[in-house]
């Protein structure tokens, strides 16, 4: 069974939810990610997004645009964040995605990056300029390979669409909380609970929430509706704040402990 | 018929947005769709670009620059002298009657050299719009004069200071702003680019450029002309021009891009000549990127050429070989810049003088009873600052 679907597995039967953490790979540098992922994972993240830079990431805010341009003055690149994945796997069997835009993708080809992605553990991908009618044929190459494609659900997505949604995405399905790009916000839309109960209609796997989501009490609250909750921006936003300084890699340690505090 | 129904012509278009855009997607196609061979509204297009643009624009036969050359005669189709001084408000004021009957209150766009914030500006006072514009930094800066055109019109000029400062960022903070306030906006884009339905609908709004220009060359030729020529940013004045002779297959159509420095200087504007097939801005088309898809950065004097893709169709048409892209320089086109004004008495605009200074290339070479039409897009008073800075500083 592909990690994704364990972990939730794994969850479901402790009656827990997921805490899923977004990083960019290469910000500051790849040898600090891969320190970041082993210190997220201690601190208690279930799953781990790695952000693949983009030069155009119009679906992100500035925090997480800032983050990739750093990785890209280190000109990480794609093959880069494979090898890391790779190096990773020696010491964790935490479930991996990849979250970037859909032309680095493109570029490293489909077939070529779902084999090379297999060797070195990455367990799947998101990416949000994708939609899963122009990915179908992502989809499937991903899928033969066990790999899990996640497609995103918006507030604005018709039911119809939900199905659709459901049926090519593999591992969970990414509900983005709010209209808008990613970034820490204070607050979240008052009907979110009541959008959760109307996707169980269409989406018979596991349902995570990201975008805006910044603290523990976010986390309890948005835990109660969904199977995993996403944190990215306030996290990548305590790396910003933090490089250069030796002990960057346990303040994002104690940020992530805290987030489960009331979890 | 093209684009197909998901928005391809063969491999290239389609829609790669985030999933949040779909709905209005989907509702700007089903509208356009609903209007499109409606009476009413056709009615209500051909007023407003006849009342109020100014169509239809002259076809003007340029004697002077056809005995320089000594070849063959050329024509200028003269979107210039459209109200707002260049072909976007074709487009601009179609997207606005889409958007009015969407109920959408607000609008945004990009803009590189100002001339489509201009015409967005203007259908939003005409119609009584909200109205941001975001423009790069960079842009901002040697286009001053189409930013407090967009000021005075009433609309607010968003700086835009990510990445290269130019429309390339423009357009993803465009695009950011769209994903954000999707229920109230509607996102006019300016060029025959980003995700299905737009490279359909700023075509088809812009075919008024060839239409008119078929009718007249007709009357004052009594044949088709041989060659189209036009600038290439996004390509919607090309396409405007272009596509109602796509099936007079012996009438060749010629788009001109911005080569910068020059093709092989590591900053160009060049996407046919020097770009390979990837995905920006919601469409898959050529693309001026590395090896691992990140985007180039870009140059050109002109500030609405300096962009790192193409429309889609454009990019079809370079594949079947339906069109050809040249591309001039920044100092040829200063050159045709300064030929134009002496000799026709028509100052035009940075992004037109590509498409002119491709001119010296093929007109002296054609025979005296060949044809071509020049696609003049846009004036250049706007640009009289940055050439004046440029020349003082040589
Ligand atoms: C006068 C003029 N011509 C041409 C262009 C390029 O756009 P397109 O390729 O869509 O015609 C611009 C864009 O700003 C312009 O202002």
């Amino acid at each position: 069974m592909n990690r994704i679907d364990a972990k939730f597995k794994e969850l479901k039967k402790k009656h827990k939810k997921a805490l899923i953490t977004y990083i960019c790979a290469g910000d500051p540098n790849l040898r600090t990610t891969g320190e970041l992922v082993l210190e997220l994972e201690k601190n208690g993240a279930d799953i781990i997004e790695l952000g693949v830079p983009f030069s155009d990431p119009i679906a992100d805010g500035p925090t997480i645009q800032r983050a990739a341009l750093r990785s890209l003055k280190n000109n990480t690149s794609l093959a880069d964040i494979l090898g890391l994945v790779r190096q990773l796997r020696e010491k964790s069997q935490i479930p991996i995605l990849l979250m970037t835009y859909f032309n680095p993708v493109y570029q490293f080809g489909l077939e070529k990056l779902a084999q090379a992605a297999v060797k070195s553990g990455v367990d799947g991908f998101i990416i949000p300029d994708l939609l899963p009618e122009s990915g179908r044929a992502a989809s499937r190459i991903l899928k033969k390979h066990k790999l899990a494609p996640v497609y995103l659900v918006s507030p604005l997505t018709s039911g119809k669409r939900l199905a659709l949604i459901n049926k090519e995405s593999a591992g969970f399905v990414y509900y983005v909380s709010v209209t808008g790009i990613t970034g820490a916000r204070t607050s979240l839309p008052q009907d979110i609970g009541r959008h959760a109960q109307s996707l169980r209609r269409y989406i018979n796997q596991p349902v995570a929430v990201g975008f805006g989501v910044s603290n523990a009490r976010q986390v309890k609250q948005l835990s109660a509706w969904f199977d995993g909750v996403i944190v990215g921006s306030a996290i990548v936003s305590i790396i910003e704040k933090n490089i250069g300084k030796k002990d960057l890699v346990a303040k994002v340690g104690r940020f992530v402990r805290s987030l489960m505090a009331k979890k | 018929m093209l684009p197909d129904r998901n928005g391809y012509f063969g491999p290239f278009g389609g829609k790669y947005v985030p999933e949040t855009l779909m709905p209005a997607l989907a509702e700007l196609e089903t509208i356009y769709c609903q209007v499109k061979n409606n009476a009413a509204f056709k009615k209500e297009l051909a007023y407003y670009l006849a009342e109020y643009a100014g169509r239809p624009t002259p076809l003007y036969f340029a004697r002077n620059l056809t005995s320089l050359y000594g070849g063959a005669k050329i024509y200028l189709k003269r979107e210039d002298l459209a109200h707002t001084g260049a072909h976007k408000i074709n487009n601009t004021i179609g997207q606005a009657l889409l958007a009015l009957r969407m109920g959408k209150k607000r609008i945004i766009a990009e803009t590189g050299a100002g001339q489509h914030g201009v015409a967005v500006a203007t259908v939003a006072a005409l119609f009584k719009l909200q109205c941001e514009v975001y423009m790069g930094a960079e842009d901002i800066e040697r286009q001053k004069l189409n930013v407090y055109r967009m000021q005075k019109l009433g609309t607010k000029v968003i700086p835009v200071t990510s990445g290269s400062q130019t429309l390339k960022d423009a357009m993803n903070e465009a695009l950011r702003d769209w994903v954000t306030n999707v229920r109230s906006t509607h996102y006019m884009l300016g060029s025959c680019a980003g995700p299905h339905p737009f490279p359909l609908i700023v075509r088809d709004f812009q075919t008024v450029i060839g239409r008119e220009a078929k009718k007249q060359i007709l009357k004052a030729e009594k044949r088709l002309p041989d060659y189209l020529l036009a600038c290439v940013n996004g390509g919607s004045n090309a396409i405007g021009l272009f596509y109602p002779f796509y099936n007079d297959k012996k009438v060749k159509f010629i788009g001109v891009e911005a080569a910068g420095a020059g093709v092989n200087k590591p900053h160009t504007a060049a996407t046919m000549a020097k770009g390979t097939i990837g995905i920006l801005h919601g469409s898959k088309s050529y693309l001026l990127q590395d090896k691992n898809g990140q985007v180039s950065p870009t140059h050109s004097i002109a500030a609405g050429l300096d962009y790192p893709g193409v429309g889609p169709e454009h990019s079809y048409y370079k594949y079947t070989g339906r069109a050809e892209y040249v591309n001039a320089t920044d100092q040829e086109a200063l050159v045709a810049f300064d030929l134009l004004a002496r000799q026709e008495g028509i100052l035009p605009a940075l992004e037109s003088s590509h498409a002119l200074a491709y001119l010296k290339k093929i007109a002296p070479k054609l025979d005296k009873n060949k044809i071509i039409i020049v696609c003049l897009s846009g004036r250049g008073d706007k640009d009289m600052e940055q050439i004046m800075k440029r020349e003082e500083s040589l």
